[in-house]
């Protein structure tokens, strides 16, 4: 996995509560069997006329200022709905490597870390504030960085951010959760030791 | 010290905390189907892993199959793709599987209690956020990405935080024509769509001990439209009466003695929760979704929101939106709201308790002459068996309803069963949200009879006036 350190990017706006993977991304492209591909089908129903090909303009992340977006900024209980990966997959794949919202479902929460993403909950003060200066700056980046728990506006302001300091390593270090579950391999063959004995007493 | 059962299942499957890591928890089962699995067993292969204990997890195919005549081929290319992989993965990796021709297929959902796979204390996971419908049994079951699905067939565990508790109780008794969805929907509405993040969720009370094995699974299966990690309810008698002669329960061990283990992990009385919020079951209606998330719903006695009269800015958005892309007014009357399809099925209501309640609500009443479909979808075959045996098809197809094969179907509208633009459905799924049943159709979420009722006449209906033949 990619590890995740410091990002600049530009930031997008998606003024919605409760955004739903099935906006993320459509049903129709969870058939597909790899883990790629998806980011041109993202937020496919809010994204694209009804003919599915031409950008609806009306939909905010088409308009040419929020092209080549990094960060997302949205608002309460982003990505509730089915566990589906694709939904991080199809964001991942657009683009985006961090998400600000005041709050995350928590399986896509969970699955963003193991694709390399950062989801960042903030307040929702300091989300309409920057709701606020996203909008009133065409071009308005922010600085994500992971190590010293801080988002920089470009104010230059700081912003301080919580993350729990084993999901920062572990993004920080783009390390595979298998591999590191495996290090302690012994512990769970001595936990099924443990497990077989209880069920050989049981007959 | 009395512990509730969340701590009890939790302490029983750390298998280890490296310092400053997350713990790794041990899982009892995993259900895999065709959608979220086929990346992981290509991550598997791609890093030379095997599954650790293929025995341990069991796959269905729901999402993606027909409801119509199995004999004929999947006519989507890519959902035809999909299933051949789920069974080439598990022929590869020796996991059996209950494939779309198999007897016992049906939703991961309904099978894995049907079987008895899913038994209480067990730690249970599937890469499906409706997992949590296995709470009901007493087991810790929930929701997981592809990444971890992959992580629990190469480890047999998992990395967890530590979930907070709360305990909703719902004291008292459910009025007739109340039902376990009903109830559900009331707590989503009450505590929010966010209101469980961070919870597993333990309901108890006298309205929850009534429910029948069926009406906990929709209780549980729910939960997640919450936003928490799991919903539970402890064992009682009601349980193992559910569990007795299922087949897949351990072998070589006396009855007496599986009960009285399974009971153990009952919450003790006098155990704690971090948060307890009460219902009165009296005060609860039947509920009827308005808006494009399950915690927007309402009693049927009731109205759509008047966006004036709400405060919060964000919430009067929300409302604004949705009621605009479900073309409806403000403040009108729920029992006004007109419809042009309904689907009852789905793992939250496809078991043999739903279709009975659908099947008394329909009995000598025809379908309305304005319904451009309503289709039955049985949670499996056995339940389909079931209800054939019960002569409940009879009543459907006799009142102008289609009786189709099992499977996930328009919940989600991953086959051919889905909403047109515009069209207006009364469902008995789990999720509201635009699009959900097909790009431009609009969800209203009840349960089962309301859905029959609605049907029948056309536009929602107060279950509890109906006159039952």
């Amino acid at each position: 996995m990619e590890p995740f350190r410091k990002l600049m990017g530009i930031v997008a706006p998606l003024e919605a509560l409760n955004v739903d993977t099935d906006q993320i991304i459509p049903k129709q492209f969870l058939k597909r069997i790899e883990r790629t591909g998806y980011g041109d089908v993202l937020f496919y129903d809010w994204r694209y006329l009804e003919d599915g090909k031409t950008p609806n303009p009306a939909f905010e992340l088409n308009a040419a200022r929020y092209q080549g977006a990094s960060i997302l900024l949205s608002k309460d209980n982003f990505g509730c709905g089915s566990s589906r990966e694709h939904a991080p997959w199809a964001l991942h794949d657009y683009g985006f490597r961090c998400i600000l919202a005041t709050s995350f479902a928590d399986i896509f929460f969970n699955n963003c870390f193991n694709n390399g993403m950062l989801p960042i909950r903030l307040s929702g003060d300091v989300i309409e504030v920057l709701f606020k200066e996203v909008r009133a700056q065409a071009g308005y980046s922010l600085m994500v960085d992971l190590e010293a728990q801080t988002i920089t506006r470009p104010n230059g302001e700081k912003i301080a951010f919580e993350i729990h300091p084993f999901l920062k390593e572990r993004l920080l270090n783009g390390w595979d959760q298998i591999g590191l579950t495996l290090r302690h391999e012994d512990k769970i063959e001595a936990y099924e030791r443990n497990l077989l004995s209880f069920q050989e007493k049981r007959k | 010290m009395a512990k509730n059962i969340y701590e009890k299942i939790w302490d029983a499957h750390v298998v280890h905390e490296p310092a400053g890591e997350d713990p790794i928890v041990y899982i009892d089962r995993q259900y895999v189907h065709e959608v979220t699995s086929a990346q992981a067993f290509e991550g598997l292969r791609l890093a030379g892993r095997k599954v650790r204990h293929p025995e341990m997890t069991f796959a269905t195919m729901d999402h993606n199959i027909p409801t119509t005549d199995r004999t004929k081929p999947i006519q989507d290319p890519m959902s035809k793709q999909q299933v051949e992989t789920l069974k080439a993965n598990c022929a590869e990796f020796g996991i059996a599987c209950f494939d779309m021709f198999h007897p016992l297929n049906g939703i991961v959902h309904v099978i894995g209690p049907e079987l008895g796979l899913t038994q209480p204390g067990m730690t249970i996971v599937c890469g499906d956020s409706h997992t949590s419908t296995h709470g009901a049994l007493g087991a810790l079951a929930f929701g997981i990405g592809t990444s971890e699905v992959e992580h629990v067939l190469a480890t047999q565990t998992l990395l967890q935080k530590k979930s907070k508790t709360m305990e909703i109780r719902v004291n008292g008794v459910l009025p007739v024509g109340v039902t376990a969805k009903d109830l559900i929907l009331a707590v989503i509405g009450k505590i929010g769509t966010a209101g469980g993040t961070g919870y597993v969720i333990e309901y108890t009370g006298e309205a929850i001990r009534a429910l029948s094995m069926e009406g906990r699974m929709t209780v549980c299966n729910m939960t997640i439209e919450a936003g928490a990690r799991a919903g539970v309810i402890s064992p009682d008698a009601r349980t193992l009466a559910y569990l007795k002669g299922r087949p897949h329960l351990p072998q070589g061990v006396s009855w007496d003695a599986l009960s009285a283990q399974w009971m153990a992990w009952a919450s003790d009385s006098g155990c704690r929760y971090d948060v307890m919020v009460e219902l009165e079951a009296r005060d609860v209606e039947p509920q009827v979704t308005w808006g494009t998330s399950p915690g927007m719903v309402t009693g049927v006695c009731g109205k759509t929101p008047v966006l004036a009269e709400l405060k919060d800015d964000n919430a009067r958005l929300a409302a604004e939106k949705a009621l605009q892309y479900m073309g409806l007014e403000e403040g009108m009357p729920i029992t006004l709201i007109g419809i042009n399809k309904m689907f009852v099925g789905s793992c939250t209501n496809g078991r043999i308790e739903d279709l009975r309640e659908a099947a008394k609500a329909a009995k000598g009443y025809t379908v309305n002459a304005a319904m451009d479909q309503a289709i039955i979808v049985p949670g499996s075959q056995q339940v389909k068996k079931q209800a054939e045996a019960e002569g409940l098809d009879k009543i459907f197809t006799a009142a102008g309803f289609e009786w189709r094969e099992a499977g996930c179907s328009m919940c989600l509208a991953m086959n051919e069963d889905r909403l047109q633009p515009g069209d207006r459905c009364a469902s008995t799924s789990n999720r509201n949200f635009e699009g959900r049943q097909g790009k431009g159709g609009r969800t209203h979420l009840v349960s089962p009879a309301m859905a029959v009722a609605a049907a029948i006449c056309g536009h929602f209906v107060d279950i509890r006036t109906w006159e039952f033949k």
